[in-house]
């Protein structure tokens, strides 16, 4: 079902093989292939008509035409393009750079993976960072969300804000705040609970607790299996919270990864980490060649591009 | 005669009155449908299809959305399936699988509810024996709905534990068992296996049963859902699907390439996250509602 683009591309450029040169009217039909790969990927679709026009314009070059292999030449640029509107080869690291407590507050949408991913931030943090780590959970509706992140502090061996029932994520978070400040930590996780952005009371709710714990890094945490639904949410809890990442989670599925470019191109903001598991340790650096590989179709995509590049 | 000739051409001014989409509007539509996760091929058909169409004005967007809506209903009226637990052999049980956090434990505590509300006697089993407290989130939906819960701590073995309650619904005369499972990725064989086991410990008690395993999709996921559906299908007997989180922004198109694959009836939408917000699949009003039509007649729901 899905053919990787190269298959894609090679079955239409063999039949018009034999005809010498490649007319722009060829060009057209290996974007409309790519552009079929790229909805298959799961790209979203403003994204996907964004980055049909600078392939055409890149595609129509000279190069293209000429190549003996027009497909991975095809291939090569779609591929270049992918990197550059993922946030080019460099992973973007967390940014700790404030007065401690650091704030991090995580966002998302109901079942993105906002908790278990506090906990995998968490033990990083403590593990590589050597830095002294508090989570709180600001989650007082979803039935034991609380419980769920006392126990992955366990899990981890990182503190978690003690649980008070009966006080507002707005009160925790103070509470949060203070404990954190007194007993010396550097950073602060705040956990909080899923919500959809057309829930305008929860929506608020969120930004008051933004408001609130001023922090200094504000991630989504999204599911990289979301289809075209990804623009909407990521540009809604854009526009309501001083997001500075984003987090794509369940990389270790078989999606083909699109809603990570979509999330990342409609909000500009850098994909800081994949959670790749279930696991506490399953939260890996973000790597754009993996993703634009995957978008583009399984096979060894790096390998082909290399022999396009070669070619070129 | 005059007549005649009238009547011809009152029929012709009619025919032509009639008008077909232009590019524009056939691009639109096929954008919308794109945009609601139908998938680039179907959305062309359909567009295609809408391009043979011809409508009293072209420009009225809401007569030409009904008339899409209607042909997105034709694909999903087939795949309409109900749930009705009460109706086959007791204990009737129901398994609920699929990828994490799609939403299966919060439809079991709906539907553990409504099934209590109706008086019946119902079980509700924690087969989630992995992910963090998520024994204690079902223990709070059976609390809420009133539902007996049964569960063990984590690590414990799923298969064993969905043995003896089934074990125990027959001997104590439950209507119904809920057995929850983990959550899943479908390209993880190994947790594929362990659903499988549990599948098989059932069916030792009872071939016939599970009565019904329930695939909870998450309404967001795009073309990955045809992929949970083919394998949690496959290997785990699903016999109807069920959409959450349908009240957000997502609209969940992917239901109709998946209807077209499955064999397996689209049975309930969640649309919420309280104990009432889970209703029958209804084709016409989700299809009217992917392309942002309210639902027709009756609007409140049970
Ligand atoms: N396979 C896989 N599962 C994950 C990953 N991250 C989280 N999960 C699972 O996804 C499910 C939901 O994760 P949670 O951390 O509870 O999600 P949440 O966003 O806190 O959910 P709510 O608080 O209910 O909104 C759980 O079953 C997690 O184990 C991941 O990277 N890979
Ligand atoms: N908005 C909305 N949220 C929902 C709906 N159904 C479930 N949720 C929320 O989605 C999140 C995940 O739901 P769960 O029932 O825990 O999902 P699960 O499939 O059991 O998750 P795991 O057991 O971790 O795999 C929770 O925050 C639920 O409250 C729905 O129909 N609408
Ligand atoms: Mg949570
Ligand atoms: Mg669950």
């Amino acid at each position: 079902m899905f053919d990787s683009l190269n298959d894609r591309l090679s079955g239409l450029f063999d039949r018009l093989s034999g005809r010498g040169v490649l007319s722009e009217k060829d060009v057209d039909e290996a974007l409309r292939e790519v552009r079929v790969a790229l909805l298959e990927a799961d790209v979203a679709l403003p994204v996907v008509r964004q980055f049909m026009t600078r392939a055409k314009e890149l595609a129509t070059g000279e190069a293209i035409i000429k190549a003996v292999k027009p497909a991975d030449q095809v291939v090569k640029i779609v591929y270049d393009g992918l990197i550059d509107m993922l946030g080019g080869e460099e992973p973007v690291p967390v940014n700790l750079n404030a007065v401690p407590p650091v704030v991090i507050l995580m966002a998302g949408l109901q079942g993105s993976g906002k908790t278990t991913t506090s906990a995998k931030l968490a033990l990083r943090l403590t593990k590589f960072d050597r830095k002294k780590v508090m989570m709180a959970s600001l989650d007082t509706r979803r039935p034991a969300a609380m419980e769920q992140l006392k126990l992955l502090g366990e899990q981890t061996g990182v503190d978690v804000l003690p649980i008070v029932a009966g006080q507002s994520p707005a009160e925790i978070t103070r509470r949060a705040l203070q404990s954190a400040k007194l007993q010396g930590y550097d950073v602060l996780i705040l956990d909080t609970a899923g919500r959809t952005t057309l829930d305008e009371a929860l929506m608020a709710e969120a930004a008051e607790i933004a408001k609130i714990s001023n922090p200094t890094e504000t991630f989504l945490v999204a599911d990289s299996l979301t289809g075209q639904d990804a623009v909407r949410t990521a540009t809604a809890f854009h526009e309501r919270l001083p997001l500075t990442g984003l987090i794509l989670t369940r990389a270790d599925g078989d999606g083909r990864g699109g809603a990570m470019l979509s999330m990342r191109a409609v909000t500009g903001l850098p994909i800081k980490y994949l959670g790749a598991g279930e696991k506490v340790e399953a939260l890996d650096v973000f790597d754009a060649r993996r993703i634009a590989g995957r978008i583009l179709g399984q096979g060894d995509i790096v390998a082909l591009v290399e022999k396009a590049a070669q070619e070129l | 005669s005059r007549t005649s000739q009238n009547l011809t051409e009152s029929v012709t001014q009619v025919f032509q009155q009639k008008e077909s989409l232009d590019d524009a509007a056939l691009e639109e539509l096929e954008d919308l449908l794109v945009e609601s996760d139908l998938g680039p091929q179907i959305a062309a058909t359909i567009a295609g299809k809408m391009a043979q169409q011809k409508f009293n004005s072209a420009k009225d967007s809401n007569a030409v959305r009904a008339a899409l809506a209607e042909a997105l209903a034709d694909e999903l009226v087939g795949h309409e399936g109900t749930f009705e637990p009460l109706a086959g052999p007791r204990p009737y049980v129901v398994l609920f699988v699929g990828v994490n956090g799609s939403g299966k434990t919060t439809t079991l505590g709906k539907i553990a509810a409504k099934l209590v509300k109706s008086g019946a006697k119902v079980l509700i089993v924690a087969g989630d024996t992995f992910r963090a407290a998520a024994v204690e989130q079902l223990k709070v939906w059976a609390e809420r709905a009133g539902a007996d819960f049964m569960g063990r701590k984590t690590g414990a073995d799923a298969a064993g534990l969905a043995y003896d309650s089934f074990i125990r619904a027959k001997a104590e005369g439950y209507d119904v068992v809920l057995i929850d499972t983990a959550g899943r990725l479908q390209n993880k064989q190994a947790l594929m296996d362990e659903l499988l086991k549990v599948v098989r410990v059932i069916k030792k008690v009872d071939p016939e049963a599970p009565h019904e395993t329930l695939l909870v999709l998450d309404a967001t996921v795009g073309r990955n859902a045809l992929s949970q559906e083919q394998i949690f299908g496959r290997q785990a007997f699903v016999s109807g699907l069920v959409m959450t989180k349908l009240d957000g922004t997502a609209r969940g198109g992917i239901l109709i390439p998946i209807a077209k694959a499955s064999d397996a009836p689209i049975k309930l939408i969640g649309v919420g996250e309280d104990i009432e917000d889970l209703h029958d699949f209804k084709a016409r009003d989700f299809a009217r509602s992917m392309v942002g039509l309210e639902p027709l007649g009756d609007k409140h729901d049970g």
